[in-house]
């Protein structure tokens, strides 16, 4: 049986991935893919602890954020639709005009 | 019962407040007019029931509600008719009716709302006033007090269009709430000293205390009680605002700045009598102002122009006659002449609004002259009235100023009795200076145009002026007769009188619950010992003011003697004034001429209103604008609510940089800042 720490260092891994993802890319599809992969990483760790301790409640945690994940997706890729037909680009740094 | 006295002018005020938009002038005023005659019903009545009582025990009193309860301080709202108040009430519902019913003609070419704004005012101040003078305590007769004042202010503005008025109505208001902070400060005294605000209970214990010899607590609360009295009856210091009350209209003047609510100070004096016999230091201050002001205002009186302004200089120098009466500890004389006073002061007032009415406007009496043949009714009357005031034998002014005159000779007084006589010469020239320019003579050319027009206005042809309406007529007529016949309830005993109103007021001018030597207590105000010092026969005066009934252990011959020299004052008054004005008018131009620096300084009222213009109120503005309004409210004030606006704008403008519009670097911080909480939890 692989230990818990095994997953945890994995999990780690994905979740500095994911937010080096985040601030390093420059392509917003990118970066909620990144997100995707934190979010993933999270999971992993629920479900790597509930199994250690024997309880399902690492799993069912784990559907809610998949859940909660898919209408994310769904939701930023539809902004970010709009956003490309607002600017012709996918570049977070063009998107500031909120701004003082 | 006695609460329908002021209670039904006031619902004439709500009603004309409420509907007077949509009523008609007939309406509004028939309204006012009906109310004012009801309180005088009320008021008749009420004074019959109180003649039928026991001659000493005469009271009526009603206790409206309960009014300020706390602690040992209980005043209910509670209404006392005594004899003092029931002259006072019939006077006030009496020629305030009549007045009332002169002003539906005065005033009907003013529109509609504004007639009946007018109306509801008018009633509104006869119901205050009524208040005032039925108030069985000091608080209740402050509410009066106030509001007789505001109302005086409202009807003073009444045209507030005119900036004159309106400034008038301000110096009016302001002058007043001077006195009326000295009134209420005497009201503090009054209550520490005695515990009790009600009338009966303060004369009560004050009657139980020996006079003061020096000054104390009671000359103080006299005092302070005087100051009061001042601003109210336009006495020096405090006199300035009345000539300039005379831009309101005509029949307010005659109501309110003569007949009533000026009194209210003279009245308010005699309502306190016994405590000012015990303080004959205060006496002696009244009686000081008394003639001072008398005999200013007089003198002023002499060479001023508007017919309405040598009316108010008049009123102030008969109000100060009043106080001089109050002074000498002869109060019951001193509301005899205010109730005369009343009569001949609304005569020539309204006689002089009939004038100004006529002319459409004009009150400048030397563009006046030969009236008399145009205007015989107000012409007559108005002569009646001047006799009146100038104190010639037989007519009310004579009776009452006689009285005063004497009391004050025979109370040892002899320099106030001086000045007022030569007050009362002034008074007659000064009279008839008015009758004889306004009514005599020749009208003077340069006005013809104006006239003209005015008779045009008034549908006259060829320049014919129209005498008074029939309401103004009316009412000029029964105030003649008022005015002839009004002194007749205060004959002296001298000439074969019994002096009723004496006897009728002597009750409320006495402690009550003590005995007052009555009738046939020594007379001491009419006759001190030879020896008597000034200041012992005032406080004497003072204990005896209570049985001036009977002059019968005084000099007749004596009375008989100044009485005659009065009437000679009088008549020799009405000569120099008919040499000058009637006969060699040019006479007069030459005297001034001759004194031209008296002259200039009596035009211009002795540069009073200068020096309260220079001394009080141009430091105050100075003041306010310099240092409270820049320094203090636009530095300050503004400052602060500024300087907190401006504090909130520069810090934002640094912390709104945080907000970049870069959605990675909101990113960033947001993760730096979840490592940070989570550094804190796991390293802590």
């Amino acid at each position: 049986m692989v230990p818990l720490g095994h997953y945890l260092i994995l999990s780690a891994i994905l979740f500095a991935t994911g937010t080096m993802g985040v601030f390093l890319r420059r392509n917003v599809i990118t970066m909620l893919l990144s997100i995707e992969v934190m979010l993933n990483a999270v999971n992993l760790a629920f479900i790597a602890f509930g199994r250690t301790h024997g309880s399902v409640d690492g799993q069912v945690i784990m559907f809610f954020v998949v859940t909660v994940a898919a209408a994310e997706a769904a939701i930023g890729l539809a902004l970010v639709i709009a956003l490309f037909r607002h600017r012709e680009s996918l570049n977070p740094d063009v998107f500031t005009s909120l701004k003082w | 019962m006695l609460l329908l006295i002021p209670l039904l002018p006031f619902l004439g005020f709500l009603t004309n407040l409420a509907l007077g938009r949509r009523l008609s002038r007939a309406v509004s005023g028939g309204v006012a007019c009906a109310a004012m005659f009801g309180a005088f019903l009320a008021a008749a009545w009420s004074s019959w029931a109180l003649l039928q009582m026991p001659a000493d025990a005469r009271g009526i009193v009603q206790q409206v509600a309960p009014w300020m309860e706390s602690g040992s301080l209980s005043v209910p709202f509670t209404l006392r008719l005594d004899p003092l108040g029931a002259v006072m009430a019939l006077v006030v519902t009496f020629v305030g009716f009549l007045i009332h019913v002169y002003s539906t003609a005065y005033m009907h070419e003013e529109r509609e709302s504004e007639y009946a704004r007018y109306f509801s005012y008018l009633n509104l101040f006869a119901a205050f006033m009524l208040v005032l003078v039925l108030g069985a305590s000091f608080p209740v007769m402050f509410v009066g007090w106030e509001g007789v004042g505001l109302c005086s202010y409202l009807l003073i503005g009444f045209w507030f269009t005119k900036p004159s008025a309106s400034d008038a109505g301000k110096k009016a208001f302001v002058v007043n709430r001077i006195g009326d902070v000295g009134f209420l400060l005497g009201i503090f005294v009054v209550w520490s000293q005695f515990g009790s605000l009600d009338f009966q209970e303060v004369a009560r214990q004050a009657g139980q205390l020996p006079p003061e010899t020096t000054f104390g607590a009671l000359s103080l609360a006299t005092l302070l009680l005087f100051v009061g009295a001042t601003g109210k009856s336009a006495q020096i210091p405090l006199y300035v605002w009345l000539p300039d009350a005379m831009e309101g209209p005509t029949p307010v003047s005659a109501l309110i700045h003569a007949a009533t609510m000026v009194t209210a100070g003279v009245y308010m004096i005699g309502r306190n009598a016994v405590l000012f016999s015990h303080a004959p230091e205060t006496l002696a201050i009244v009686a000081g102002i008394g003639v001072a002001t008398a005999l200013m205002a007089g003198t002023i009186g002499l060479v001023q122009n508007d017919i309405k302004r040598v009316l108010a200089y008049s009123t102030v120098s008969q109000l100060g006659l009043m106080f001089v009466a109050m002074g000498v500890g002869a109060f019951a004389a001193g509301i005899f002449h205010l109730y005369t006073h009343a009569f001949f002061k609304a005569l020539l007032f309204l006689g002089s609004g009939a004038v100004i009415h006529a002319l459409a406007g004009e009150q400048d009496i030397r563009r006046m002259g030969g009236l008399r043949k145009e205007l015989p009714v107000t012409y007559w009357t108005f002569l009646v009235g001047a006799l009146a005031i100038s104190g010639v034998p037989l007519l009310s002014g004579f009776f009452s100023k006689d009285e005063i005159l004497w009391r004050s000779f025979a109370g040892g007084h002899t320099l106030v009795w001086g000045v007022a006589v030569a007050a009362s010469l002034l008074t007659a020239i000064y009279m008839f200076r008015l009758v004889f320019l306004t009514f005599h003579g020749r009208r003077a050319t340069q006005a013809g145009h104006g006239l003209a027009e005015a008779a045009h206005a008034h549908g006259g042809a060829g320049g014919h002026l129209h005498d008074a309406p029939p309401a103004m007529a009316v009412v000029l007529i029964l105030l003649a007769v008022g005015s002839v016949l009004a002194g007749y309830v205060g004959v002296p005993a001298v000439l074969g009188g019994s002096n009723h109103i004496e006897h009728f007021l002597a009750p409320s001018f006495a402690a009550p619950g003590l005995e007052t030597g009555g009738e046939h207590g020594a007379n001491l105000a009419e006759a001190p010992s030879e020896g008597a010092s000034r200041t012992e026969s005032r406080g004497e005066g003072g204990h005896a003011a209570a049985a001036e009934g009977e002059g019968g252990h005084a000099d007749h011959r004596t009375e008989l003697g100044l009485m005659a020299f009065s009437s000679g004052i009088a008549l020799a008054g009405i000569g120099i004034a008919a040499y000058f004005f009637l006969r060699r008018r040019e006479a007069a131009d030459r005297v001034a001429a001759r004194f031209a620096g008296a002259h200039r300084v009596l035009l211009h009222k002795y540069y009073v209103d200068e020096l309260y213009d220079a001394a009080i109120v141009q430091p105050i503005r100075r003041t306010s604008e310099r240092a409270l309004w820049r320094v203090f409210d636009a530095g300050i004030v503004d400052g602060a609510v500024n300087g907190a606006g401006s504090f909130v704008n520069g810090a934002s403008a640094i912390l709104r940089r945080l907000q970049t519009g870069s959605m990675r670097a909101y990113a960033l911080s947001v993760f730096v800042g979840v490592v940070l909480i989570l550094g804190y939890y796991v390293w802590r």
